[in-house]
């Protein structure tokens, strides 16, 4: 909070209290046992996804470490090479264990991208429309209420179609899906302090907009986007996974969870269940830890609930 | 109120237009349909005459002209794959999603008004708590993984449901269903369930909101000191003031588990629209895409406007504020 001490006029609630407010919000967090594990587990997660070429116990995709003969073997066997499979292989022999890590690296990586993407354009959209108001505000809203109005799988199918396939293409259809949640958060919070003396003074000194909105304006209306950006993070890895397992979503040179699952989805028939049981518990628990997060963040962000 | 009207007329109508336009040109710069629809061992003239045959020899502004022109007329061109008329295509597949959207919806009711009754009613215990947990893990469970996991349990491991298809269907107002023979109801049930989840988890917020803020209202403290029993005052007078905002927002949702079957079709291979839009997508079959995207979002935009009328006629405040702004 390095604004709050630049702006004298802002920090009088910094005074009023005798623990910092970092202190104080990662008290506030840790009151949670079930919050602080989730915490732990995602932080796992994502050591797993940026370290999984040095731990995963092979390189699903180097052609010379699988071998096809290992193919469909159970959780547990052992393959050609001695190699003990934890949590069985795929139709080509991979490591299963492998293919989740390297999954979890791409599916993260997708989910994180767009997230902060549509953070970055959704955050300044609705500063523009709560800063300007009257006819741009009018005109950003609608835009943002109509988008909302349609579920966002639809929206995710219409870009889709017309963007096409790719990684690119997808990070851009999931940005364009999720901005308008931001937009509208933080237009919301943007309109009260927009008010607010210190603004009033900013713009006395005739700073210019852009310094008033982004150093001013910006650093207030972020703890409530904390928690939009917690959920919309989990819903783009969620529904990246549902485009890729309808095979309209990632390539198949990037095989992301929703890939695995749709690969083993072909083998569940014959009774092959771990090919795609095991990437969807990585999935499963990805989302479920980063909503429990979610979840706490949104109790202790919320000033109603505040002791 | 007729000003209301009209404005928000002119702007689906606005919405519709740039939809069209979105969709048309985004889907016709995707691919080359004649590398995709054609056959490649063609000779020069034959692979002409196709082209001429599927209308992609004119400019894309002039396809665009004449795919409004039809599109006017309720003809919205011919399925690249089926050779048949896109709109045919996708009419002939309603009926089954709306089937398993219907009967995802009363699933969704039967169940989860009752647990989220109960949860309302009991928010202490053991059992409410553990209702709200599982609704919470409704939320965050990817629909499709779920379904394949039911396919998992019912169909591989105790094989006691088929995993894929419709079953047989017998005709009932004119349309082909499956809940009328034991084997299309056999078929339906898990598409059904799978779709219900997430509204299930909705319901049973609703329900339980409702419920707790039922329970205190002088109402049910009349009907309490009036002697009724427990029971009645559940099942007669709570029920019946949370079931006006459920049913609502279940309305609304009925568009939302449409657009969301696209989804549990894939999974159960249910020959709805949604299946159809899938395939049709990893087929580039154009008109179809273009026909379902613009026939769903016009869906969309007609509920909405639907709405925003009924509203603006029990609230007068929106419109004049609409009116204002």
């Amino acid at each position: 909070m390095a604004t709050t001490e630049t702006f004298p006029v802002a920090s009088s609630e910094g005074v009023a209290q005798a623990e910092s407010p970092l202190k104080r919000f990662l008290s506030d967090y840790c009151d949670s046992k079930v919050a602080i594990g989730a915490l732990f587990v995602i932080m796992a997660i994502a050591f797993v996804a940026i370290f999984a070429p040095l731990i995963s116990p092979q390189n699903p995709y180097d052609l010379g470490e699988i071998d096809i003969l290992d193919g469909r073997q159970p959780p547990g066997s052992i393959g050609l090479t001695g190699m003990k499979f934890v949590l069985g292989t795929d139709d080509q022999g991979r490591d299963m264990l492998s293919a989740i890590f390297y999954g979890l690296r791409i599916s993260l990586a997708v989910g994180a991208m767009s997230g902060f993407l549509a953070l970055c354009l959704g955050m300044s959209i609705g500063l523009v429309a709560a800063y300007f108001g009257g006819r741009v505000d009018t005109i950003i809203m609608r835009i943002v209420d109509l988008q909302l109005s349609f579920p966002a799988i639809l929206v995710a199918l219409v870009l889709v179609a017309v963007l096409g396939k790719g990684v690119d293409k997808i990070i851009i259809a999931l940005v364009l899906v999720q901005w308008a949640y931001y937009a509208r958060t933080v237009r919301g919070s943007a309109l009260v302090e927009r008010e607010k003396e210190y603004i009033e003074a900013a713009i006395c000194l005739a700073l210019s907009h852009r310094r008033v909105v982004f150093r001013h304006m910006l650093p207030n209306v972020m703890p409530p986007l904390i928690v939009v950006v917690t959920v919309q993070v989990a819903h783009a890895i969620a529904l990246e996974a549902t485009l890729s397992f309808l095979g309209i979503g990632l390539p198949v040179t990037e095989p992301s969870l929703g890939l695995l699952i749709a690969t083993g989805f072909d083998y569940m028939l014959t009774g092959n269940y771990w090919i795609s049981f095991f990437p969807g518990i990585a999935l499963l628990i990805t989302i479920f830890s980063i909503n429990l997060v979610g979840d706490q963040l949104r109790d202790i962000l919320n000033p109603r609930l505040q002791k | 109120m007729s000003v209301f009207i009209v404005r928000r007329l002119l702007q689906s109508l606005a919405v519709i237009v740039a939809m069209s336009l979105l969709v048309f040109f985004g889907v016709n710069v995707i691919g080359n349909p004649v590398d995709i629809l054609i056959n490649p061992e063609f000779d020069q003239e034959e692979l002409e005459r196709a082209i001429k045959a599927l209308g992609l020899d004119l400019p894309i502004w002039q396809q665009y002209l004449v795919f409004v022109e039809n599109a006017v007329k309720g003809d919205l061109g011919k399925s690249f794959v089926f050779g048949m008329p896109a709109i045919q295509l996708i009419v002939q597949r309603i009926p089954a999603t709306l089937e398993l959207a219907l009967a995802a919806m009363l699933i969704a009711i039967v169940f989860g008004i009752p647990l989220g009754m109960w949860a309302g009613l009991k928010p202490d215990s053991m059992v409410g708590k553990t209702i709200m947990g599982g609704s919470i893990l409704g939320f965050s469970l990817p629909t499709f993984w779920v379904g394949i996991m039911m396919i998992m349990v019912f169909a591989v491991m105790l094989g006691v449901l088929p995993a894929t298809g419709r079953g047989e269907t017998v005709e009932f107002l004119g349309m082909q269903v499956s809940f009328l023979t034991a084997d299309g109801l056999s078929h339906l049930l898990m598409p059904a369930l799978n779709l219900a989840l997430l509204k299930l988890a909705l319901v049973i917020r609703l329900a339980r909101a409702g419920t707790r803020e039922a329970a205190l209202q002088d109402y049910v403290k009349f009907a309490r000191a009036k002697g009724l029993s427990p029971r009645r005052i559940v099942m007669v007078h709570i029920l019946k003031n949370i079931l006006i905002p459920v049913v609502t927002v279940l309305g609304l949702e009925l568009g939302n588990v449409i657009a969301y079957s696209v989804v549990t079709e894939t999974v159960f291979a249910w020959p709805g629209m949604g299946k159809l839009i899938i395939d049709s997508m990893q087929l580039l079959d154009r008109p179809i895409i273009v026909a379902y995207l613009l026939m769903v979002v016009f869906l969309f935009i007609t509920i909405n406007l639907l709405v925003d009328i009924l509203y603006s006629v029990l609230d007068p405040r929106v419109r004049l504020q609409d009116v204002k702004g």
